[in-house]
């Protein structure tokens, strides 16, 4: 059968060629750009072929870039920290609860949001809590408060909140998915040896859940870290995170290669730490079922 | 109580946070107050009028309609292929090869859209809607390619091979048998994709030159509060319409799944 699995390799090659080469050609060679640009020297308006650290040395050196990373991570941990947390129940929710036949009306009905504009739902919030914005005036005009409250926009809370809207069907299907493949038997076993029901949830469930708490955990983390417009909008451009400020040495000041080594540093970050959390959860990762 | 009642009600709870936002569009859109804030006054619909007058809109609704169309006619051969090769064939090196074909689902669009952009800057290229739709057909490659894949999984190969037994040709069997087998998941994968298209902001506004989309052209206008109604009003067109075509996608979705005989197990992820 060798000839035929030749056969078979070749007709695989051969159809997944252009999508590959597509991903390749507008994406990888993107990448491998920008980290080429990332040890190149910077010259006015242009990039000179010159070998150099110095942009990495100027990125890790830079206290600018030290509290703006630091923000991004913390807006992100915590934006993956309550998305995950509130979502987990629904997930059960939609597992254990609802009849089958409604399984997917209801997944439906939850992943909807998701797809209708990005930009619309976040500047909504800004909407919402602007100075003269949805909450202020309704509170107003049930006389609760006679001034606006000027707290609920324009920081990293509501940063936080409209992220954390913005991203909460992501985190749903994965732990749903995870909650599915859940033998049904492992759980009446578990009740069967007198585990009480919490019990059997914290012993057997939970442990089970966990490969798609950490998928969903990453699924939100990655993109939250690398948004845009919510700083731009909701933070009102004063509380930049990475992703403005790899923007604007891009762009505003065209330095291309302190730019590429900033846009590099922020993936290796965000690759590190996900590599670490999920060796931190390997003991779950590697139940198989 | 029944079991299960406080989990059902915190769902729903739940549901109502995330449709909250999107329900205000609606009533804002039809409010004649200049600003977006209770008490409501009138009912109006002069943000809708103003909203059909309005020229640079008018430009940005087909550049979005153009770049939609392409994109997702784009993605959807691309995720033909990439679905065919990865549930009928084996081959060296498709883990990593399918994973590259993924990656922008996790990649950030910030870190796709400004690399695509310095490499097109500096080969001259100018920026127009057709680097738009290079860099939405790669993230909607991805969204294709799970939606097409589950299609062609839940083919029953000796319908195909009956095919070839009764001397249909390789390319043949796949027209007349395969096709029209996963035409629901390619229907599917093109609505899906225009949705992304439509909706996505991130690359439309690095990679559109001077070309508004619907997105960047909301954008820009949302400094200036005068326009947040009409702004208000063309949301509610665009979520109504996302969700027409979401609908329609899995209405076609199921279809497919029913067609083969399999069981639905929900989901378009």
């Amino acid at each position: 059968m060798a000839t035929g699995n030749q056969t078979q390799d070749r007709q695989g090659l051969t159809l997944i060629a252009p999508p590959f080469l597509y991903a390749v050609l507008v994406m990888a060679a993107p990448l491998l750009t920008i980290v080429a640009y990332s040890f190149l020297k910077d010259g006015y308006l242009t990039v000179i072929r010159e070998f150099t650290l110095e942009n990495y040395r100027a990125v890790w050196a830079d206290p600018i870039f030290h509290k703006i990373m630091l923000r991004s991570l913390g807006v992100a941990g915590l934006v993956t920290l309550v998305t995950v947390a509130l979502a987990f129940p629904v997930a059960y929710f939609l597992s254990f609860v609802v009849d089958p036949r409604k399984k997917s009306m209801w997944l439906f009905l939850i992943t909807i949001p998701f797809w209708t504009s990005y930009l619309i739902r976040v500047f909504l919030w800004k909407v919402i809590l602007g100075y003269n914005g949805v909450v202020n005036s309704g509170l107003k005009s049930l006389g609760i408060i006679e001034q606006p409250l000027s707290f609920l926009l324009y920081n990293v809370n509501s940063m936080v909140m409209t992220l954390a809207h913005a991203y909460a069907p992501f985190a749903i299907l994965p732990i749903y998915i995870a909650l599915e493949k859940i033998d049904r038997s492992l759980l009446e076993a578990g009740r069967d040896l007198g585990e009480s029901r919490a019990m059997t949830f914290w012993r057997v469930t939970l442990p089970l859940a966990m490969p798609g708490v950490v998928a969903a955990s990453l699924i939100v983390f990655i993109p939250t870290i690398g948004d845009y417009v919510t700083p731009a909008l909701i933070g009102g451009g004063k509380i930049p995170m990475i992703a403005n400020m790899i923007q604007s040495q891009m762009l505003d000041q065209d330095n291309r290669p302190m730019g590429s080594a900033l846009a590099v540093t922020a993936m290796l970050i965000v690759a590190a730490i996900s590599l670490i959390f999920m060796a931190m959860n390997r003991r779950f990762l590697k139940v198989r079922q | 109580m029944k079991p299960g009642a406080g989990l059902r009600a915190y769902a729903l709870l739940y549901l109502l946070f995330l449709y909250a936002p999107i329900l205000l569009l609606p009533v804002f859109a039809f409010n004649s107050g200049t600003i977006i804030a209770f008490p409501l006054k009138g009912f109006t619909t002069q943000w809708f009028t103003q909203m059909f007058e309005n020229a640079s809109l008018r430009q940005a609704l087909g550049n979005s309609l153009t770049i939609a169309v392409s994109s997702s006619i784009f993605a959807t051969c691309l995720g033909i292929f990439a679905a065919r090769a990865s549930t009928r064939f084996d081959f060296p090196g498709k883990g990593p090869v399918m994973g590259l074909i993924m990656l922008p689902l996790v990649l950030p669009e910030i870190i796709v859209s400004i690399s695509l952009l310095v490499v097109l800057l500096s080969l001259g290229v100018q920026l127009t809607v057709l680097t738009v739709i290079l860099g939405h057909t790669l993230i909607c490659m991805p969204y294709a390619t799970v939606i097409l894949s589950t299609a062609f999984n839940s083919l029953d190969r000796s319908l195909e091979e009956a095919a070839y037994d009764l001397g249909e040709t390789r390319w043949s069997a796949f027209r007349l048998v395969i096709l029209p087998l996963v035409m629901p998941g390619i229907i599917s994968s093109l609505l899906m994709s225009f949705t992304i298209s439509l909706d996505e902001f991130i690359i439309a506004f690095f990679l559109a030159g001077n070309e508004p989309t619907l997105p960047t052209y909301i954008y820009s206008q949302l400094r200036f509060p005068k326009q947040i109604p009409m702004i208000m009003a063309l949301g509610t067109m665009l979520v109504v319409l996302s969700v027409i075509l979401l609908t329609v996608a899995e209405y076609f979705r199921r279809r497919g799944i029913a067609k083969t005989g399999a069981t639905d197990s929900g989901g378009f992820l």
